[in-house]
């Protein structure tokens, strides 16, 4: 076993819970700026979405901005459903303000006069918060005559529907099932018309970054993933919560900072993530250069079975695939019933490589992330825990 | 559901095709649950057919297509919910009510399902009663929950009694 030390190097950062900057001061200042240099601003930054996908988010705005047309919209994604994900719970809860600042945000560079928050279904609960901060919002750009306002539709319990464009078929009431792309939702989405979709904690950083600026945010994290980003940790650790780390660290020292001193895994980036034994913690970066994370970090210690973990997956994926496509579809539910024969031995131990073979198929052959990434966790678990698979 | 309280609800949503989400989530809030009567009803309303709507509608797992108490209780299943101890919670719950997932109990009172990560990670075992959320549970806390529930619906159906006798 390697040692663990107490001297961490995970660099925590607060830029979305810490300051006192006042939202709308923010939103104020960012709007006295010329448009063209506030999106190269944050181009400059290097943000990435922070749903998971890392689309770099100042592109994204450009392109919605140059689209033709007057009727745009700005669409945040509240549907966090990826296993082991709660940071935009928290920011809904302390910081929505400035979530739906950065809408406005977005709304006045693109011309947008339209947004909405998707909120999960399971996050019912905090619906009145919501809609009160919201409207207090739609009223201060009332007052700062900024044509855009903000309305809440809500989910119904369909973890696909947080894949960008499923998530547009469900706000026009249809079944939550993923559109091929292109178009992207930048060129047609909502009512087939150019939408900006980002995940809750975008909005906060690209808000954030007006006025930081693109260099402040840069000299956080590594060239490919700047800044600092909201982690979800669970899982065997005496610290769960929502913690802002600088991107690009190493998972060992992660590991160090929030494991329980015997931790034998971390599953990056939930269950459509990769799983990494100890003995590569080292050599993992968690960032787009390594492995990347929407936030979820599950650790494990070795008390756990893999196997159960691995199984917990596959159910899951199996329930919410939306079954459009085959391979996703059938696919999911064989890998279950295939770990299942393997562990009972009805199937050789040799069927483990046809299945890991099944999830490169998926992987090719499935139009959305869903369906693409189940072989991630599969994969990863699998291989590093062969054995455990076995016996 | 009354078919006039479900024109109430279209007639506020707006009788088109693109409030069917919301009218679905408004009549489920209402009675927990969709019957083929409410489906039929707002397909002709909406002017669509059927089938879409209750195409729409089974895709969603927060809006049941069967009879469902009037405490729909949504328990975690997560793997991270397991490894804190989501299993004991569940036995308890069956202990006191007498009900396995996707059952109701024979009172209509209350409903069980599991269900995938409602977003507490950090705060396992968690569970969703209706539009309230309850976390940190253990045997003893899920019990004492219940019981408030339980106390909850009898002094309602006591009031309803009285009312109608």
């Amino acid at each position: 076993m390697e040692t663990m030390t107490n001297t961490s190097t995970v660099r925590k950062t607060d830029l979305i819970f810490g300051r006192s900057l006042d939202t709308l001061t923010l939103l104020r200042n960012a709007m006295q700026r010329d448009k063209d240099g506030l999106i190269q601003e944050l181009i400059d930054s290097g943000l990435r979405g922070r749903g998971g996908a890392g689309f770099p988010t100042g592109l994204k705005w450009k392109f919605a901005k140059g689209a033709p047309g007057n009727e745009k919209y700005i669409i945040c994604n509240a549907d966090e459903g990826e296993p082991g994900t709660f940071k935009d719970r928290v920011i809904l809860e302390k910081a929505a303000d400035k979530v739906f600042a950065g809408m406005g945000l977005c709304g006045w560079l693109t011309g947008a006069t339209k947004g909405f928050i998707y909120l999960r279904n399971e996050y019912i609960w905090m619906r009145n918060h919501i809609l009160a901060q919201m409207n207090d919002m739609n009223e201060a750009f009332r007052q700062m005559k900024l044509d855009f306002s903000i309305g809440l539709k809500m989910g119904s319990g369909a973890y696909v529907c947080g894949e960008e464009t499923a998530l547009i078929e469900s706000m026009e009431s249809k079944r939550g099932e993923p559109r091929n792309k292109p178009p992207f939702p930048a060129i047609a989405g909502y009512e087939d018309k150019p939408t900006v979709v980002n995940n809750v904690e975008t909005w906060v950083y690209a808000l954030l970054i007006s006025y930081i600026g693109a260099d402040v945010f840069a000299a956080y994290g590594t060239e490919q993933s700047t800044g600092s980003k909201l982690f979800s940790v669970s899982g065997d650790t005496p610290k769960p919560g929502v913690y802002e780390l600088e991107m690009g660290m190493k998972l060992s020292d992660f590991v160090a900072e929030f494991g329980d001193g015997d931790t034998k895994a971390v599953q990056v980036g939930g269950a459509s993530g990769f799983c990494v034994p100890r003995r590569k913690f080292d050599q993992v970066i968690i960032g787009f250069e390594g492995i990347p994370t929407g936030g979820s970090m599950m650790l494990f210690n070795s008390h756990r079975s893999m196997y159960h973990v691995l199984h917990n997956f596959l159910e899951f994926f199996m329930e919410e695939s939306c079954g459009q496509c085959t391979p996703c579809r059938v696919g999911c539910q064989q890998l279950l019933l295939g770990i299942e024969a393997v562990k009972s031995k009805t199937k050789p131990a040799q069927y483990l490589d046809t299945l890991m073979e099944f999830t490169e198929t998926m992987r090719l052959a499935s139009k959305c992330g869903l369906g693409q990434s189940v072989g991630n966790a599969f994969n990863s678990i699998v291989n590093e825990f062969y054995e455990e698979m076995i016996y | 559901m009354e078919k006039t309280v479900l024109e109430e609800i279209i007639y506020r949503q707006g009788a088109q095709r693109d409030r069917l989400l919301p009218i679905l989530q408004d009549v489920v809030e209402q009675q927990n649950f969709l019957t083929e009567g409410d489906m039929l009803h707002i397909a002709n309303l909406l002017q669509m057919s059927a089938a879409e709507v209750y195409g729409t509608a089974s895709f969603y797992s927060f809006l049941p297509l069967n009879r469902k108490g009037k405490y729909m209780i949504r328990l975690c299943k997560s793997i991270i919910a397991k490894m804190k101890g989501s299993d004991q919670v569940l036995a308890a719950i069956t202990d006191q009510l007498g009900i396995k997932p996707g059952e109701t109990t024979a009172d209509g009172v209350f409903s069980l399902e599991l269900v995938n990560d409602i977003g507490w990670s950090d705060r396992e075992p968690a569970m969703l009663i209706n539009d309230k959320v309850f976390t940190d549970l253990d045997p003893v806390k899920v019990t004492h929950i219940l019981t408030n529930y339980l106390k909850q619906a009898s002094t309602q159906a006591f009031v309803t009694n009285l009312s109608t006798n």
